[in-house]
């Protein structure tokens, strides 16, 4: 291809053949370009002229985000369901297929030293919601003969008491990040979602991805439900296994967490 | 749309752009033409924000224009 290239993943040669199902951006279909051992997964862009500036004004639009990021999703799945992946940011584009090989090549070392760390596991997704906006339809208090003074003193209350939740459901979210951080090899913190985001009277406390082998997944899923059945007023929501989006950029030192295990997976 | 199929649908989305627009590798090489994370960041999360508020947007099909 010499056109605009748009790159899903790095990972380790499969066949390709398995994949004439799988369609990328704008349905397009996917191919590889391979440098020794490793191989990036991409799609021609079908439009000529595509460009940065003009995929850029295109994911301005919600529905055309959430089109180009399911599509990078699903690519980003098939192929870490058939070998391990590293996969890419969203939106890399390059000028046709020698310039991938040439990325890779330069590359080259790296990214085996990621796709070596990641094989055999996955990533979990963990939020917690804490109560936070509910603690302040709290009992109003006693009531003097100036309403003004009762309204800045409910004011005040209401305000301390959203705080000291707010605490709490950090402290506990802490306990149950760090109980969780026991079964993974690794853990990232995402950015808190935004309170529209989140489930009515809620406040994300923790947004959180573990890096877990492929084999704990379950007990990993069991423990977060029965660390969440013992925190109450706390939401826990697992997502996943999603493929290590949030683990890729990760020095291939390996983590002192519990559960880790040395030496190359395949 | 009811208010579960709305957080269901929303939810997995932003799961997903927490993933894509923050994280992910970066093939790097003087020719890459990869996108801006930062700029992307608030540019989706304030439309997402705003579709949501507003309970508009996401209904229609993927991806076609509004």
């Amino acid at each position: 291809m010499t056109g605009t290239v748009y790159t899903y993943a790095v990972a380790r040669p499969f066949d390709p053949a398995s994949l004439a199902g799988v369609r990328g951006i704008d349905g397009a279909r996917i191919h590889l370009v391979r440098y020794r051992d490793v191989v990036a997964v991409l799609s021609a862009l079908p439009t000529p002229g595509v460009d940065e500036a003009a995929l850029r004004a295109r994911l301005e639009t919600l529905e055309e985000l959430e089109a180009v990021a399911r599509a990078h999703h699903a690519v980003v799945e098939a192929v870490a369901a058939r070998s391990v992946a590293l996969p890419l940011r969203l939106a890399t584009l390059h000028r046709g297929d020698a310039r991938v090989a040439d990325a890779l090549r330069q590359g080259y070392e790296g990214f085996c030293a990621g796709l070596d760390r990641l094989a055999g596991r996955v990533e979990l997704g963990v939020k917690i919601h804490g109560g936070v906006r509910d603690a302040c339809t709290a009992d109003p208090g006693p009531s003097t003969s100036s309403p003004g003074r009762d309204y800045l003193r409910r004011l005040h209350r209401q305000r301390r008491q959203r705080e000291g939740a707010r605490e709490r459901a950090g402290a506990a979210a802490r306990e149950i990040d760090a109980a969780l951080a026991e079964l993974a090899i690794d853990r990232r913190h995402h950015r808190p979602q935004a309170p529209p985001l989140c489930p009515a009277g809620r406040e994300n406390v923790l947004n959180a991805a573990y890096l877990v082998e492929r084999r704990r997944g379950e007990e990993f899923i069991e423990r977060a439900r029965a660390l969440a059945a013992h925190t109450p007023g706390m939401e826990v929501e697992v997502t996943g296994p999603w493929a290590p989006y949030s683990f890729v950029d990760t020095p291939s030192a390996p983590s002192p967490a519990a559960g880790h295990e040395d030496g190359r997976h395949t | 749309m009811s208010a579960a199929a709305l957080d269901r649908r929303e939810v997995a989305l932003v799961d997903l752009l927490d993933r894509l627009l923050a994280t992910g590798l970066v093939l790097t090489g003087d020719l890459t033409l990869a996108i801006a994370d930062v700029d992307l960041v608030h540019i989706s999360l304030r439309a997402l924000v705003t579709s949501i508020g507003a309970e508009v947007g996401l209904a229609g099909p993927a991806g076609g224009r509004p």
